[in-house]
């Protein structure tokens, strides 16, 4: 059995194994255990990985395995990771291990919440291992579809709304990202050989840049739409605000990711000439995103909506960077994927357990909750500064990366749109520091909220994993930042040969 | 047995016969008239079989055996139909086909 | 060649009493934990002077400068080949004496606070964001390279907002900490804009050789324009932005004042005697690009100063919190500093602006830092910050009444005390280069003796106040630093600075010139001559003056309303013109599109759903009348 495969297979046999559990308990200590396998799995790809490097292994793509599930569309089970898809994939699996700590309190349904929880990360990790354009768009959906469910059946607030909203946005993305894999599969063989969907293959193609300034949208809008570019981030609020806590976190954390990784494996990878002729319109859109999510979360009141706009805005920034097409920028994307996932997946958890205490998401309603849940509070603001870009933690590396790397283009309107995006690292200070002021200093304003117990062992847990890599990122963020560059190498030396 | 008797007037009467039977299947309200009108439209078609069959293939049988088919599918939808009315009739005390309206979006 | 590289220890003591504190601070009683973190420090202090003494007396010069030694560096991240964040300890005359004047400084806070904090809740905080903050202002200082700055930069940013904010059940205190981080990531925002630019003009963030005479960005000179001025120009206004605002430098300071809700020893370590100076040393540390690259930059920096220390000056005239009057004072002295590298050449006698300016910053230090633990001793005796509930005090607190007139003679600039050396640098360096900016600064000396003792008038003399509890001089803890700051307020000015830090590193000849030490004399005098006369004992004259002033003083009192006007642009502007608008938009414009695509796809299908009626008739009618078409449709294609 290979590495990659596991990461399919172990899900899969978490949910086998939750099938034959007899209670509530038993339900998380499976999962509980499977996901940490998991973790345990991401620790040894990355070595294995790190090693084949030191060892000289120079292919592109490593642990390659290929298999062919449908023969007369020449559809392959191809899998292979390079430095950005094994940094993708650790992501994956703290953020799911952090979730299932954090959903420790399920209990209506809990065995259909877990498996619907865990064959969304299988999806999840399918996707990132995916080489084969049709297999990665199998996992995308295997990866969206439990969000209806998820949101709709254990969600809170006007949930059926939200989760229709999501889901249809979501699936309307998936419909452009279809149309767009299908017109790369039928120009994947101009010499009129048999056709692919292998992305390394269609790399080594060059399509014609009328048919690929045709496509590009389809792809860049589809998948951005899960990456939440503007404005199509609308589902994002909403579904963010009825989803539970490990939804919102795996939603946030890694779903999102998703549409970066797509737009960047599949739309600017595979269509080079048309992401170069049409970058500035998208780089006009999420510059706005980046701007305008920020100044949408300073007026908000509900925890969650605040953190789906900083979302908006944090992930406008990746798809911004993605569009740079320079080593530095794009290496700053792949680490705010990283940097935002882990984060906002902590900030989620907080928010979850801070719902579970108050009963209320309304920071005007709270207040000074500092004195009586410490734990929780400190982790918040460290989620805060972090959120912030502050130095030694995950957020500054990346967006310092984006903005040296995205100021590097010799033309002014990079460089404008540039320095307006930088401009909002201000506008976050706002807004985090708005939240923090208002939801855990000053005074407390109701006086049940002094009977609030502070943090339990597995919520200690949940953000302690979540806490530790985003520090660990930011004290050392070199190896990570190499692991990255490593797999940008043939990305950008393509992106390179087109450009000139 | 025909000799001397044009094709065009059996297919003058079997269109007669035909648009009869629209006419009735569209305007009338009553079920078993709308029941007979398509009985109507059946044999109209019957009778172009049999004429076409004479004229064409008198050697063969094939528009015969057609036109036999067709009277024993008719005979069978009449009696499924005549069931369905009457047990729509037990239903509702109406065969009206405008008030039998329950199958709609 | 000395091995410096234990110089990391410096800075790396402070991490980790802060993390040891942090973590496991509520483990100790309270007083353990402070011990402990003063200990941390006072490592870090005779780390430094060791590290002073073998920089300044032991390493041999070249070529008769002090060499500019890399004790330590490693890459932290790289963003290409040539740009990369380093993490590092650069030794050069001013990082060595920003390390003595920080742990010294840092030192008798950690050892004030230890009874100044007592029986504070999250004592152990305390002491680990002091930790913190050392740390933050220690690694800025040392930077090898301005990206390491700003790492730091922001790093003493939130340490200053977790210091400010530390009494986070005050609504008071959290808005202050909220606003003093806001204004000065403004400022960094600037900052990091400036490096940006730096980054692709010079294509290194080194501090070596970006200073470098043959280095890209002195070569660079003048040459890229844009809008009139060359790019390394507008970089270092960048760059100064980013100083002007954790310096308070007006339009930037109104964050400052109110810094003051934290705990006194804090407004002491970071508000007035490192944190607020990290602006000047900025300018200084990329003083050579300022001279050469940019120097419509650094006429900048010197009205800046000059304007925010005349401008705070008047403003301290008339505040009664005594230590917002010792912010302004801060501000209105950092502004000096700010002048003298303004009018400061570059090498020998031309750059004695940059020796008055460093000078300056260190002889401050000592004695402003004093005055605030002064304010700190008598708040902790009266309960009170106002001056208009103090009076008489100088029987009560004796130790803090001496050294707080220490203080203020040396602030005022009253030979032989530190200030008067400085101050008459500045003044002499103001002299030469632009008499206007000689004149405003001059003005300012007689305005800063003047609110200095009129402050020291009403806190120590007038009539004596109803105290809820007679005062009580401070415990030992607390006055020991006291003494021994007022020791450096008297000697600091001895150092011979014009030998150890100059702008090119190379000592030059310097003689206090009577003819700019005795004006400046004179007017210290008469400052103190009239507040002696208005305050030393109770009289209606301020009352008189005020009222002769009338609308200036009642605006000075308000600051000028800079705080009404910074309040109208976020909240009237930001929040209600900007950001509600974009929430507004996004709930009913973006999101109705969505929604509104849905809703049309909704309708459409309630339209076409009246096809499916249940009317057996009109099915027939609609198959019919197509089948009918169908055959025209194809009658007519037959026949053409």
């Amino acid at each position: 059995m290979d590495n990659l495969t596991l990461f399919i297979i172990i899900p899969l046999l978490t949910i086998f194994g939750i099938l034959f559990c007899r209670d509530h308990k038993q339900v998380k200590i499976v999962s509980a255990i499977g996901m940490s396998l998991q973790l345990i799995n991401a620790g040894i790809l990355i070595t294995m990985f790190l090693l084949q490097r030191a060892a000289g292994n120079t292919d592109m793509m490593l642990f390659v395995k290929d298999v062919v599930w449908y023969p007369s569309l020449n559809i392959h089970y191809f899998v292979g990771v390079d430095g950005i898809s094994v940094a993708m994939i650790g992501l994956t699996s703290i953020v799911i291990f952090a979730g299932i700590f954090a959903s420790w309190e399920v209990k209506d349904l809990s065995k259909e919440f877990f498996i619907s929880l865990i064959f969304l990360s299988s999806g999840v990790f399918g996707f990132f291992i995916s080489l084969d354009l049709f297999t990665l768009f199998l996992f995308y959906e295997v990866a969206v579809i439990p969000m209806y469910l998820l949101i709709g059946i254990w969600g809170t607030g006007p949930r059926h709304y939200s989760a229709m909203k999501l889901t249809l946005m979501l699936m309307g993305g998936s419909a452009l990202i279809l149309v767009g894999l299908l017109g790369l599969y039928f120009h994947s063989n101009p010499s009129g050989g048999p056709l692919t969907f292998s992305i390394p293959a269609i790399s080594l193609v060059h399509i014609p840049p009328d048919v690929q300034r045709f496509f590009f949208p389809f792809l860049f809008v589809g998948f951005g739409v899960l990456g939440a570019l503007f404005p199509f981030h609308t589902w994002s609020p909403d579904g963010h605000a009825s989803a539970p806590t490990a939804v919102s976190m795996l939603h946030a954390g890694v779903l999102m990711k998703l549409g970066g990784y797509g737009c960047f494996r599949v739309a600017v990878f595979l269509l080079p000439d048309a992401a170069h002729q049409l970058a500035w319109i998208f780089i006009i859109l999420t510059t706005i995103s980046v701007i305008y999510g920020a100044f949408g979360a300073i007026w908000q009141k509900d925890l969650k909506y605040i953190n789906a706009y900083s979302s908006v805005s944090h992930c406008g920034l990746v798809l911004f960077a993605i569009l740079m097409f320079n080593k530095t920028a794009m290496n700053g994307a792949i680490l705010q994927m990283i940097s935002h996932g882990i984060m906002t997946a902590l900030f989620f958890a907080l928010i979850g357990m801070i719902y579970g205490r108050t009963h209320t998401r309304y920071i005007n309603e709270m207040g000074g909750l500092m004195k009586v849940m410490p734990f929780l509070a400190v982790c918040y603001v460290i989620a805060g500064l972090a959120s912030l870009g502050l130095p030694g933690f995950s957020g500054f590396v990346a967006e310092m990366t984006i903005f040296v790397g995205a100021f590097q283009h010799n033309d002014v309107f990079h460089r404008v749109v540039t320095v307006i995006a930088v401009s909002s690292i201000v506008v976050t200070a706002v807004y985090i520091l708005r939240v923090v002021g208002m939801l855990l200093l000053g005074r407390i304003k109701n006086d049940h909220y002094l009977e609030i117990t502070d943090a339990k062992w597995y919520e200690k847990l949940s953000t302690g994993v979540l806490i530790f890599s985003i520090t660990a990122i930011g004290l050392a963020p070199l190896w990570l930042s190499e692991l990255i560059n490593n797999g940008l190498g043939p990305i950008i030396d393509r992106l390179l040969v087109v450009a000139h | 047995m025909f000799e001397g008797v044009p094709l065009t007037w059996f297919l003058i009467v079997a269109t007669i016969m035909f648009f009869i039977g629209i006419y009735g299947f569209l305007v009338r309200k009553n079920l078993i008239t709308i029941l007979m009108s398509l009985e109507l439209i059946l044999n109209s078609v019957n009778i172009n079989f049999v004429a076409f069959n004479k004229l064409l293939y008198p050697q063969h049988m094939e528009g015969m055996f057609f036109t036999v088919f067709v009277i024993a599918v008719a005979a069978a939808e009449a009696s499924v139909a005549i069931a369905i009315i009457i047990n729509i009739y037990r239903r509702l005390i109406n065969i009206d086909v405008e008030r039998i309206d329950e199958m709609k979006y | 060649m000395i091995n410096f590289s234990y110089t990391v220890f410096i800075v790396l003591i402070p991490l980790i009493f802060f993390v040891l504190l942090g973590f496991f601070g509520n483990k100790f009683k309270p007083l353990v934990s402070g011990i402990i973190g003063t200990s941390g420090l006072f490592i870090s202090f005779l780390l430094s002077c060791y590290t002073a003494y073998q920089y300044f007396f032991v390493v041999p010069k070249i070529a008769g400068a002090f060499p500019k030694l890399i004790a330590y560096n490693t890459v932290w991240l790289r963003f290409t080949d040539t740009l990369h964040i380093d993490l590092g300890v650069l030794l050069d005359p001013i990082s060595v004496m920003m390390l003595i004047v920080i742990t010294t400084v840092s030192f008798m806070v950690h050892l004030y606070s230890i009874g100044y904090m007592k029986g504070e809740k999250g004592y152990e905080r305390f002491f680990s964001f002091l930790s913190l903050f050392t740390f933050s202002m220690l690694g800025l200082v040392i930077a090898t390279n301005i990206f390491q700055m700003y790492i730091f930069w922001e790093l003493v940013g939130v340490s200053s907002y977790l210091l400010i904010g530390f009494y986070y059940e005050k609504d008071s205190a959290v808005a202050a900490s909220k606003k003093a981080f806001i204004v000065t990531r403004f400022a960094d925002l600037g900052f990091l804009i400036g490096i940006l630019i730096l980054s692709i003009t010079t294509k290194t963030f080194d501090f070596i050789s970006l200073t470098d005479p043959k280095g890209p960005a002195l070569q660079q000179g003048s040459s890229i324009l844009f809008l009139g001025l060359s790019t390394m120009t507008w970089s270092m206004i960048f760059v100064f932005m980013g100083g002007a605002g954790k310096s308070a430098m007006f339009p930037l300071h109104i964050w400052l004042p109110d810094a003051m809700e934290g705990p006194t020893p804090v407004s002491a370590l970071i508000h007035a005697a490192t944190m607020v100076v990290a602006g000047v040393y900025l300018v200084a540390r990329m003083f050579p690009i300022f001279v050469i690259s940019a120097p419509a930059a650094l006429t900048v920096v010197a009205y800046v100063g000059a304007f925010t220390s005349l401008f705070a000056a008047v403003i301290a005239c008339t505040q009664y919190d005594i230590k917002r009057v010792l912010a302004y004072s801060t501000m209105s002295q950092i502004g000096y500093m700010m002048l003298a590298l303004g009018v400061s050449g570059y090498g020998g006698h031309e750059g004695l602006g940059y020796m008055a300016s460093m000078f300056h910053l260190f002889t401050h230090a000592f004695f402003k830092a004093l005055l605030f633990l002064c304010a700190g001793a008598i708040i902790h005796a009266v309960h009170t910050n106002y001056m208009t509930e103090m009076g008489g005090l100088r029987k009560h607190l004796p130790i803090t009444h001496l050294t707080f007139l220490i203080a203020c003679f040396a602030i005022a600039g009253i030979p032989p005390f530190a200030g008067f050396f400085s101050k008459d640098e500045i003044l002499a360096a103001a002299f030469e280069n632009n008499k206007l900016l000689w004149a405003v600064e001059y003005a300012v000396a007689g305005i800063t003796a003047f609110y200095m003792f009129r402050l020291y008038y009403r806190i120590f003399w007038g009539k004596e106040q109803h105290y809820s509890h007679p005062p009580h001089e401070a415990p030992l803890v607390m006055t020991i630093p006291l003494m021994l700051l007022a020791v450096g307020a008297i000697l600091a000015g001895l150092v011979p600075f014009q030998n150890l830090v100059t702008s090119d590193s190379l000592p030059f000849e310097n003689h206090i010139e009577l003819g700019i030490a005795i004006p400046s004399i004179l007017i210290a005098l008469l400052g103190i001559g009239i507040a002696t006369i208005f305050y030393r004992k109770e009289t209606n004259l301020p009352q008189k003056i005020t009222r002769t002033l009338g609308s200036f003083y009642t605006a000075a009192y308000h600051k000028f309303y800079f705080d009404e006007l910074y309040l109208f642009i976020t909240k009237k502007i930001l929040f209600d013109r900007v950001s509600t608008p974009v929430a507004w938009f996004d709930r009913h414009i973006v999101d109705g599109m969505m929604n509104g695509v849905s809703y049309v796809t909704n309708s459409v299908s309630g339209r076409i759903k009246g096809f499916q009626s249940g009317q057996l008739q009109q099915y027939a009618w609609v198959f019919v009348s197509g089948a009918i078409a169908l055959a025209l449709a194809f009658i007519y294609l037959w026949t053409l």
